[in-house]
């Protein structure tokens, strides 16, 4: 198994109409985890969802490869 | 400034009885000969309902304003007999393009192969749409367009609503049946009545520009995040009618619009996105704000309100006016059979419960594209860049950046007026979809469905193998229903049936038809119910559950 890149977000039992909504679906619920937080509070959640995520995947090829698509031209 | 188009001037007028001794009774008056107030109007009288439309102004639109209008609002303005002027004079475009600081991110088309007759988005100045709808008015001897008619009261009453308006010749007052309110974001009426419309004003200001020039940009939606000559700000392109240009630059809650506005300002920031000398001019300058918000219920006993007044939402994904023109589309057939007495008043309460679950549907969409582009905090613009940083190269991250979800219509899916499938279809034409168009001949004549279906209920039945029982009867019912064959390419419709060729074959796939498979449309192309089999009886109750006869 390789990284997935293409666009992959679902909800189990949800019907989407258009192509765009599953993401945005994402990106709010992502936004409203940080809803309120100070920056260090944010920064804190980020890293605790890092090792959750990362936990769920397990696979280290996996890992490596996200850890080195993150890191590009930063 | 203003140099493209010349603003007519109306004549005002009083409707015919008013202003005398007796107080005038009319069927339907329309508040607000914008293009929503307008579209109502068209619908009405069609179906044959003279209109009064009371209009506080003298002309149409001043500035661009509304500027693009999608394939479903295109189809209905078809319905209306507005369509053609509208496409013909506007620009069609379907492919939008974001860019990040330098460099382009993300591509989309919106109509990517599609066998359909109108475009994904056109952009027209809303000044002209306007003018065509007026064209359109004046071909019906039942509508008086009355400017410079301003409503100063309004008093609903079981049996009717008593309005009081004011002209230059003073004021008098006018009863009518049904009132339908499509007087703006700022709704004089809503105030009058003390009805709430809630949500929450985006802390972001907006500088819009019409600027003539010659460029040879192509008729695409170019959006920018933090580009070099506007650094830490979004920027809008759109191209529209006579080498008119439609720019937005965000500003940033701080900006002073009015001095924003001046030409001295403006014109910098135009050169520096430009990036030559190209000559160009200033037509039309301003700076707005936005709300999200709607109104709890959008029918108020014998008024209804249709457009901004009832919901605005963020300009992002062009939401406003196209689902302002959907809002009639649903409306008018409803209460048409209300005035006839062929349906009950509770069929009314539905146009409120499917436009505010579109409504819903468009503020999310558009707060959702709103803070993609304007992030609240730190954090939020560290995703949002991260997420343009990613999209360069993969898919995913692409498909997250949200510079506007463009106006598509929403699907009923939980209205009370649908029929629930009882056999298996596959594909989104579902209870409650809006109708995709397809190419279609009829008579020998090239031609295309939705230009076929609508105003009132069509069962359409593909690839009929035998007599369909009980369809004559079906045609004589009080809400009656034609029965259409839909065949495929080279096949023959049974005798006696009218028939549309599905030459594409996109009828069948778009709608998962088999022989005999029948879908059941409602007046606003909306499909209602569908089976695998004809059976008059079901259609019957499904025309009766979708007028809430059931």
């Amino acid at each position: 198994m390789s990284l997935i890149t293409t666009a992959n977000f679902y909800q189990t039992g949800k019907r989407y109409f258009r192509d765009f909504s599953p993401n945005d679906d994402f990106y709010e619920m992502l936004i409203e985890t940080h809803r309120d937080l100070t920056d260090e509070q944010s920064a804190l959640v980020n890293a605790k969802l890092i090792l959750l995520l990362a936990n769920h995947i397990g696979d280290m090829d996996v890992l490596a490869e996200a850890m080195k698509a993150a890191r590009e031209d930063v | 400034m203003l140099k493209t188009y010349a603003y007519p001037k109306y004549q005002f007028r009083l409707p015919t009885g008013a202003g005398g001794d007796t107080v005038p009774r009319y069927p339907v008056v329309v508040v607000g000969a914008g293009p929503v107030g307008m579209a109502a109007a068209i619908d009405l009288a069609q179906q044959g309902v003279p209109v009064v439309i009371l209009d506080d102004d003298d002309t149409v639109s001043v500035g661009s304003r509304g500027v693009c209008y999608a394939k479903r609002a295109l189809e209905v303005l078809d319905r209306l007999g507005v369509g053609d002027p509208v496409v013909d004079k506007g620009v069609s475009w379907n492919v939008g393009r974001t860019f990040f600081r330098e460099e382009e991110v993300y591509n989309f088309n919106l109509k990517p192969n599609a066998d359909q007759k109108r475009p994904g988005m056109i952009n027209l100045q809303q000044y002209y749409l306007e003018e065509y709808e007026i064209n359109r008015l004046a071909q019906f001897d039942s509508v008086e367009l009355c400017w410079k008619n301003k409503v100063v009261g309004v008093e609903p009453q079981d049996d009717k609503v008593t309005v009081k308006v004011q002209t230059p010749d003073g004021f008098y007052t006018l009863e009518t049946d049904w009132l339908i309110v499509a007087d703006g974001a700022r709704s004089p009426i809503r105030s009058m009545l003390n009805l709430d419309i809630d949500g929450k004003i985006f802390m972001d200001r907006f500088l819009i520009a019409d600027v003539v020039m010659e460029a040879e940009f192509p008729p695409e939606r170019w959006f920018w995040f933090d580009p070099p000559f506007h650094p830490g700000q979004s920027v809008l392109l759109h191209r529209q009618s006579d080498n008119c240009w439609r720019i937005d630059f965000q500003l940033g809650w701080q900006a002073d619009p009015e001095e924003e506005k001046k030409p001295e300002k403006v014109i910098p920031r135009i050169k520096a996105m430009l990036g030559d000398d190209r000559p160009f001019e200033l037509e039309w300058v301003s700076v707005y704000t936005f709300q999200c918000r709607r109104m709890t219920d959008f029918r108020h006993g014998r008024v209804f309100f249709a457009g901004d007044c009832a919901h605005q939402v963020s300009p992002f994904g062009a939401r406003g006016a196209n689902s302002g023109i959907q809002d009639t589309d649903n409306l008018v057939w409803k209460l048409k059979l209300v005035m006839d007495g062929k349906a009950p008043p509770s069929l009314l309460d539905t146009y409120s419960r499917e436009r505010t679950w579109g409504a819903d549907e468009n503020l999310m969409n558009s707060t959702r594209s709103t803070d993609f582009i304007t992030p609240k905090s730190k954090t939020s613009l560290t995703f949002r860049n991260a997420t343009l940083g990613l999209a360069r190269k993969h898919p995913f991250a692409r498909a997250l950046v949200n510079s506007g979800r463009l106006s598509v219509p929403c699907f009923y899916t939980d209205s009370r007026l649908n029929t629930a499938d009882t056999d298996a279809f596959g594909g989104d034409m579902v209870p409650g979809a809006a109708m995709d168009d397809a190419s279609i001949r009829v008579n020998g004549e090239d031609g295309w469905l939705l230009d076929h279906v609508g105003n009132q209920f069509i069962a359409l039945v593909y690839a009929p193998q035998a007599a369909l029982a009980g369809a004559d009867a079906l045609l004589s019912d009080p809400i009656g229903v034609t029965t259409i064959a839909v065949v495929p390419a080279g096949g023959k419709a049974l005798p006696g049936m009218m028939a549309f060729e599905d030459v594409n074959g996109t009828f069948a796939k778009a709608y998962d038809a088999t022989p005999g498979s029948v879908h059941l449309l409602r007046p606003d192309q909306h499909v209602t119910a569908r089976w695998r089999t004809f059976d008059a009886a079901a259609i019957r109750a499904a025309v009766a559950r979708a007028t809430c006869n059931s």
